[in-house]
């Protein structure tokens, strides 16, 4: 089995951060009271002139983002997902978004794997409630260097965005040259029978799942969706034509988010066989993070499975090629 | 009286806008800017009632309860340039209560920012007018409201804006006393106070009245003066509907140490009759026959 480097994608949002502040000096960064746990730190270190700490006030925060973006600043408003999204959802849809200014929410601790801090924290529903408001661009890094390149290119994408970060370490799965291509859905393994779509936290679990399959004689191609809004149509049906199934991965609620957006494609363009993997109509809980992704259904073996039954049909039986 | 330091920051800002050269507002010379403000007001007033009659739709009590409020920002108070709405050193004005859009529609409208004509199409689909402020239709919004307890937020992010240029612009923005319930006001009344925001004024449009009945029997605002004077701010108070009273407080305002706030007094419905103090002309346009009745008492118009 193989050893994974293990970094935060917020420390590469705050890589990006303090990469754009040097260069560009209407980069401002507002943050509410978590600075340590958002990684907004690094940036107010090095310029404490273009950082505003807004306490614990989540709404102002965002507002207050909206009104700096209206005198030409690029603004990252950060928190944690489940407050920027849940708390202050009306200043973003209503004062960012239908302003089209230029605030990128890049938030952090979104999904389940938050862990012990339990289900008042965990951002289960953050990139349906993102996914529906106009004029908004969502992306859900993979990895500490997906996140530092994601960030980078948003900051210079006209408008609001929503970018997910996550709590824990997770598995390095690009290096220093990885390119972000936003709106692009990226392949990161081939395969002929299966699409497996992942982003964020599941990607790398979308990754093992492909390898158990693999030596069942299944080959999963498997996506990585970082831009879950716009979605990369051209991308996902190619794909879905040439395995002619499709499952979905995310640590999320089915309802609205990755599954759904993927579903509202192929139930137009090109409907076929899906799963969805995710979290359905549930709170979260406390737990260390992997026991949560456990509990939930959201692990390797859970993606495996969903896979395996798409390919065999519910009652077992060879693969239909 | 402008304080002579800020006169000279502004010394070589030709062709700004109204009410740039500052003023004493004591005989003939206050007589005639009193005069200008009031005719501007009464038919300020008659395009608010025309509009929303109009549309058969939209906010009259609130609109007319601000107009004087307006008529001092816009044609004393602010530097702007209707012709070039994005000019940088303009200063900002965000109408945090967003419903008294078509007092602001008049304003920028008789500024020059649009045509007049727009106004006849109020909310109508198409329109650049929407029934709340939408700064991507109307040229001189800066932001967009209507959803209450935001725009003095966007305002302390506009100061804060402003303040990291070193720009010598100032941001006024209109707050309702309903809207005070809002909860983001006091968080943004806790930030600005904290961050010092000396380029930020606040009008607070205090006409006592919300769409459930009266602010004190809704849910009472309390002391409000007190209110913001312990959050750090500093409070004038002023007859809302007295034009000269409006503009010495923008004038002093302007030499506060921190972020200010003008507590205007004012009857909501305020110049036609049978709408002052009349809490169900909140939310709903005047009948043709009531559009054409409130015209007659608001007088000659343009």
């Amino acid at each position: 089995m193989t050893e994974w480097e293990l970094r935060n994608t917020r420390d590469g949002y705050a890589e990006a951060l303090l990469e754009l502040g040097e260069k560009d000096p209407r980069i401002v960064v507002l943050d509410a009271d978590l600075a340590k746990s958002t990684q907004t730190e690094k940036f107010k270190l090095r310029f404490p002139e273009r950082f505003v700490d807004c306490g614990v006030a989540e709404q102002n925060l965002m507002a207050t983002a909206a009104g700096l973006a209206a005198t030409g600043k690029i603004v990252f408003a950060s928190t944690f997902a489940i407050f920027a999204t849940g708390r202050a959802y009306d200043q973003v849809r209503n004062t960012i978004a239908y302003s089209d200014l230029n605030v990128k929410i890049c938030a952090s601790h979104g999904g389940i794997t938050v862990g012990e801090d339990g289900s008042s924290h965990q951002a289960l529903e953050d990139i349906t409630l993102m996914r529906a408001v106009p004029r908004m661009k969502v992306v859900v890094p993979a990895d500490y260097f997906e996140a530092r390149e994601a960030v980078k290119a948003v900051a210079y994408l006209d408008g609001p965005a929503y970018v997910r970060l996550g709590r824990p370490k997770v598995p390095v799965l690009f290096g220093e040259d990885y390119r972000f291509r936003f709106g692009k859905a990226l392949v990161m393994r081939p395969g002929r029978d299966v699409t497996v779509i992942a982003c964020g936290y599941l990607l790398h679990k979308a990754l093992l799942a492909a390898e158990e399959l693999s030596g069942e004689g299944i080959e999963a191609e498997v996506i990585n969706l970082h831009t879950v809004k716009p979605l990369d149509r051209e991308g996902l049906l190619e794909s879905a034509a040439r395995t002619g199934r499709v499952v979905t991965c995310e640590e999320h609620t089915v309802h609205g988010g990755v599954g759904s957006a993927v579903a509202e494609l192929l139930a137009e363009e090109m409907p076929l066989p899906m799963r969805m993997v995710g979290i359905r109509d549930r709170f979260g809980t406390s737990g260390a993070a992997e026991e949560l992704v456990e509990h939930y259904g959201l692990g390797a073996r859970h993606i495996a499975e969903a896979a395996r039954r798409l390919c065999h049909g519910d009652n077992g039986g060879k693969p239909r090629r | 009286m402008r304080p002579a330091s800020e006169l000279e920051r502004h010394g070589n800002m030709s062709g700004v806008g109204p009410g740039t050269e500052g003023m004493v507002l004591e005989g003939t010379e206050a007589e005639e800017l009193r005069k200008r403000l009031e005719t501007i007001s009464r038919e300020l007033r008659r395009d608010i009632v025309r509009m929303i009659g109009l549309a058969g739709s939209g906010h009259p009590g609130g609109s007319l309860s601000c107009v004087e409020i307006l008529a001092g920002l816009y044609f004393y108070k602010m530097r702007h340039r209707p012709e070039d709405p994005d000019w940088p050193l303009r200063d900002r004005f965000v109408l945090s209560k967003g419903h008294a859009a078509p007092a602001l529609y008049a304003v920028l409208a008789r500024c020059g920012y649009f045509d007049r004509e727009e106004l006849w199409r109020l909310r109508r689909l198409g329109s650049m007018l929407q029934g709340h402020p939408d700064r991507l239709r109307t040229p001189g919004v800066e932001i967009s409201t209507g959803s209450l307890g935001q725009g003095l937020s966007a305002a302390c992010g506009m100061a804060l804006g402003l303040r990291m240029d070193g720009l010598p612009s100032r941001v006024y923005a209109l707050v309702g006393d309903g809207e005070s319930q809002e909860g983001g006001i006091w968080e943004a009344a806790m930030l600005a106070a904290h961050q010092r925001l000396d380029n930020l004024t606040a009008i607070l449009d205090n006409n006592g009245l919300q769409i459930d009945g009266r602010c004190c029997e809704v849910v009472s605002l309390g002391d409000l003066p007190a209110k913001w004077r312990s959050f750090g701010w500093e409070v004038q108070e002023v007859d809302g509907h007295d034009v000269l009273e409006i503009c010495e407080a923008l004038d002093r305002a302007d030499a506060a140490q921190g972020p200010g706030i003008i507590i205007a007094r004012t009857v909501k419905g305020k110049g036609v009759s049978f709408m002052e103090n009349n809490v169900d002309f909140h939310g709903k346009a005047p009948t043709r026959e009531e559009m054409e009745r409130a015209l007659e008492e608001l007088g000659e118009g343009t």
